[in-house]
């Protein structure tokens, strides 16, 4: 029997009988990180990093039955070693090693391979099997290093202010919108945030993570306050009236989808740069090489290219798996593109 | 060349028409002159000749990047762009990339004119080296370049209007200057917009003035005596010129003299100094009179493309022109005075002048708007898609101008399909699964008949793409087979009965009415209703 079995549930562990990532409410859940197409409701029981403690509570219910654990202190459970790994995609995010009766299997949820200064490194794992997402998985998506986006970032803010515009960023409240309020701390300009995204950061905050002063958007907030400034807002807040708060502003998207001119054009966004939480497609081949798993499940993205590159190209065993990932922040259209 | 590719960057990426035409501006007023002549070249559709094929380039950026050739269409097909998904492959790991030492854009163009006769490997090793020293966004330009095509989200009358602040002359006037047969190479910018002295050019057109649709009722035009109707044709609009020789224009600036033998000889027999305006359409064969001899336009379309057309082709699918506009009498250009004195010199004109193939556009009288609501009725019996209203008093403008010329069209025919396959679209469309096709049931077979690619929201393309990436049945290749389970409601101008389709019919500019979420699939309409539709409105000559 294998040690990780992909059902309509999600990835399960019979020998440790916990479920990872699952998407229907099951006795055990596993959860690599906060982010919802990977933390969903109405399990009886949950295990995570510790650092993703404060955003599951506020997400899933205060009262939910958590347990949270570090990275690399093995858990057991029944015949089987549970240990989590930093991810590197947003603060908390792990990946799961699960190894029992001789197999290492590795489910990487979402991660990435640059340092963020954030969501702490992602670091290689040894194992036999991999699950790898690949929301990015094709080489068309390769990015810049960050702080040369961070430089444009802050280079395009300071056009603004010269034109006396805010500037207004989409980004998707946990995890991009906590990295771009360190890309622009360096502006000196307030940075004023959306209650959504405020209320993620009080959840970081909370879980000790230490963040740039910001300033919570309320009914009280006048034009006047951000004017010339910095908003965050999450994408759904594009093109709708509490934008009048900003005044005269322009807008820009944060996205590896903003990779592509067509997608850029599609948010109508007077800007868009491309800042990712994902592994671009040499990471995802450099994190394969570095694990050493002999077979690699690709979840979600561009599965079926992304396998078929690696069977034919990198001589390695590989598989595309149906899963229900790739919901939340990974829509290329529905969040305006905050992956 | 990288202040081209600058100025492709940010009209392309800005989404205001102010922006645009500040950046258009401040390059008219800064390039070199030769660089600014095949800029105008560029965004009015001109480009040279292609140096190298697109299977050529898409083998190049291969072979530099390794790229096995299944994923570079994996990577074409998502990013719905050839030039610039070259340009995302092959700049990677560019990033010393020396913009300043590219060659201007007139000299990058001298350049592929230069190579058209150069062997292949010159071609290749040319192409090669430049990707070398590219950023993406001057590669995304090179290959644009190349590849022609350059919708990049500027009109060509932002382009006009950015000319017309850069040098104080009326964008009436340039746009006039810019069009018609100039060669980039051999024209300096003094002639081409300065001076004019193009019009020498004796194949010049004039621009187009273009109608917009109306979307009130008729009578808040006022009273009816100040207008001139007629039928909306459904052709392609051209521009008929008799000078020193024979020149038809399509509307797309498009020089279509040799695809049209059947209006050769004209020269002969109308005034030289004389330009029509009107409508290139398809005749049955030994037509003499309209309407009730147009042919459909999936004949006229299949004819245009030919080049070289055959004595065959020429018998079955015949061209005319229906003339409703004289621009220039006796070498004067007469768009200033009135349409209906221009009428009355067309009338005249064409009495004088009777050709085969040559028709006037008839007006069509009403003594008020009422009757004439109830004769556009009956447009498609005219072989009409509606009613074009013309102010009596009109002077013919440049462009598309609000006010004097109103397209007033007839409802669409309607019938409601399954989706059965996708495909992702182009442009901003890119990733998304946008162009579908669509059946209609036949007992219990589905039965495809068209492909539409507009009429839904953003907001409704992002559900049925999150539906088709959920329920396609192959993994690989652009096309998918889904599940058939949507239903739409697929408008149409015109039916007409084809071989080249499995449903034995093609459509006239077919797109998405709307989302019938109302409807299972078990209720979409038959073949046979489709066969009906035919019978009563499409044109029965046409196989």
């Amino acid at each position: 029997m294998s040690l990780i079995q992909f059902t309509d549930k999600g990835l399960y562990c019979p020998a440790g009988d916990f479920y990872i990532d699952p998407w229907r409410p099951v006795q055990r859940a596993v959860i690599t990180h906060a982010h919802s197409d990977h933390a969903r409701w109405g399990s009886a029981r949950y295990l995570s990093h510790h650092l993703s403690k404060g955003m599951l509570r506020q997400r899933l219910g205060q009262d939910i039955a958590l347990q949270t654990i570090g990275w690399e202190e093995p858990l057991r459970i029944h015949d089987v070693e549970l240990t989590l790994f930093p991810a590197g995609h947003i603060v908390g995010s792990s990946m799961v090693r699960v190894a029992a009766h001789g197999e290492t299997w590795l489910i990487t949820g979402d991660y990435k391979l640059e340092d963020d200064g954030l969501s702490t490194a992602w670091q290689p794992v040894a194992c036999t099997h991999m699950v790898t997402e690949c929301t990015f998985g094709l080489p068309i998506y390769q990015w810049q290093p960050q702080q040369q986006v961070y430089n444009e970032m802050c280079t395009w803010v300071a056009q603004n202010q010269q034109q006396q515009c805010t500037s207004v960023f989409y980004a998707y409240s946990l995890g991009k919108a906590q990295r771009i309020q360190r890309a622009l701390a360096a502006t000196g300009l307030r940075i004023w945030l959306h209650g959504a995204i405020a209320n993620a950061n009080e959840a970081l905050q909370a879980d000790g993570i230490v963040l740039p002063e910001c300033h919570r958007i309320t009914a009280d907030t006048s034009k006047a306050d951000c004017e010339g400034q910095i908003v965050i807002a999450p994408p759904s807040a594009a093109g709708s009236s509490w934008l009048k708060k900003a005044g005269r502003y322009r807008d820009a998207n944060c996205s590896g989808w903003m990779q592509v001119r067509g997608n850029k054009r599609r948010n109508n966004s007077d800007a868009g740069f491309v800042l990712c939480d994902h592994a671009d497609w040499p990471s995802l081949l450099q994190a394969v090489q570095l694990c050493g798993a002999e077979k690699v499940y690709s979840t979600h993205g561009f599965t079926d290219s992304f396998s078929r590159y690696l069977r034919e190209e990198k001589n390695t065993w590989s598989e595309a798996v149906q899963t229900q990932y790739g919901g939340e922040e990974d829509a290329i259209e529905t969040t305006g593109g905050a992956a | 060349m990288k202040a081209f590719a600058q100025l492709v960057q940010q009209v392309g990426s800005s989404t205001k028409t102010n922006e645009k035409l500040q950046a258009l501006l401040q390059y008219f007023q800064t390039a070199d002159d030769a660089d600014k002549v095949w800029t105008i070249a560029i965004f009015s559709g001109r480009r040279p000749r292609r140096f190298v094929n697109t299977r050529m380039l898409t083998d190049c950026c291969i072979e530099l990047t390794q790229t096995p050739a299944w994923l570079f269409e994996e990577c074409y097909h998502t990013v719905g762009d050839l030039a610039e998904t070259i340009a995302l492959l092959a700049t990677q790991k560019n990033t010393a990339a020396i913009p300043e030492a590219l060659p201007s854009l007139s000299q990058l163009i001298a350049s592929f004119i230069s190579l058209q006769k150069a062997d292949e490997e010159t071609r290749k090793a040319f192409i090669l080296h430049h990707w070398q020293q590219m950023d993406f966004d001057a590669c995304f330009v090179f290959n644009k370049l190349i590849t022609g095509g350059f919708r990049i989200g500027v009109s060509q009358q932002t382009m006009v209007n950015a000319l017309q602040k850069a040098t104080g002359i009326d964008a009436s006037v340039l746009a006039h200057r810019i069009s018609g047969n100039w060669d980039p190479s051999n024209t300096s910018f003094a002639e081409l917009v300065l001076s004019g002295d193009t019009t020498a050019d004796s194949s010049k057109p004039y621009p187009f003035y273009l109608a917009y649709p109306l979307a009130t009722e008729p009578e808040t035009l006022g009273p009816i005596a100040d207008w001139q109707a007629e039928w909306k044709w459904d052709g392609i609009r051209g521009q008929v010129i008799v000078r020193d020789a024979l020149y038809i224009w399509s509307r797309g600036e498009e020089l279509l003299t040799d695809h049209l033998p059947e209006f050769h000889g004209w020269e002969k027999s109308l005034p030289a100094g004389t330009v029509l305006d009107g409508e290139i359409v398809a005749l049955l064969p030994d037509a003499n009179s309209i309407p009730e001899h147009i042919g459909p336009f999936a004949q006229l379309q299949t004819r245009i493309n030919r080049k070289i057309v055959s004595k065959k082709l020429l018998q079955q699918s015949p061209v005319g022109f229906i003339a409703y506009d004289l621009l220039e009498w006796k070498s004067e250009d007469i768009r200033q005075t009135p349409l209906s004195e221009r009428r009355a010199l067309l009338e005249q004109l064409l009495q004088e002048h009777p050709l085969p193939g040559l028709f006037i556009s008839p007006v069509v009288t009403a003594d008020d708007w009422t009757s004439l609501t109830e004769q556009r009725r009956y447009s498609r019996d005219q072989k009409a898609e509606g009613l074009m209203l013309k102010r009596c008093n009109s002077v013919y403008q440049t462009g598309r101008k609000i006010g004097d010329w109103w397209k007033w069209k007839i409802e669409p025919l309607t019938i409601d399909a399954v989706m059965i396959y996708a495909q992702k679209g182009h442009g901003r469309r890119s990733n998304l699964y946008t162009d579908y096709t669509f059946a209609v049931r036949d007992g219990d077979k589905l039965v495809s008949f068209t492909k539409a690619y507009s009429g839904l929201t953003d907001k409704e393309f992002a559900e049925v793409d999150a539906f088709v990436k959920k329920h396609a049945i192959e993994k690989f290749g652009p096309v998918r087979t889904v599940k058939p389970e949507l239903v739409f409601e697929i408008a149409f101008e015109g039916i007409a009965a084809s071989n080249r389709h499995k449903s034995g019919v093609a459509l006239r500019f077919p797109r998405i009415n709307r989302w019938r979420k109302d409807k299972p699939a078990t209720e979409i309409n038959t073949l046979d209703d489709l066969k009906q539709l035919l019978q009563q409105y499409g044109n029965s000559s046409s196989k």
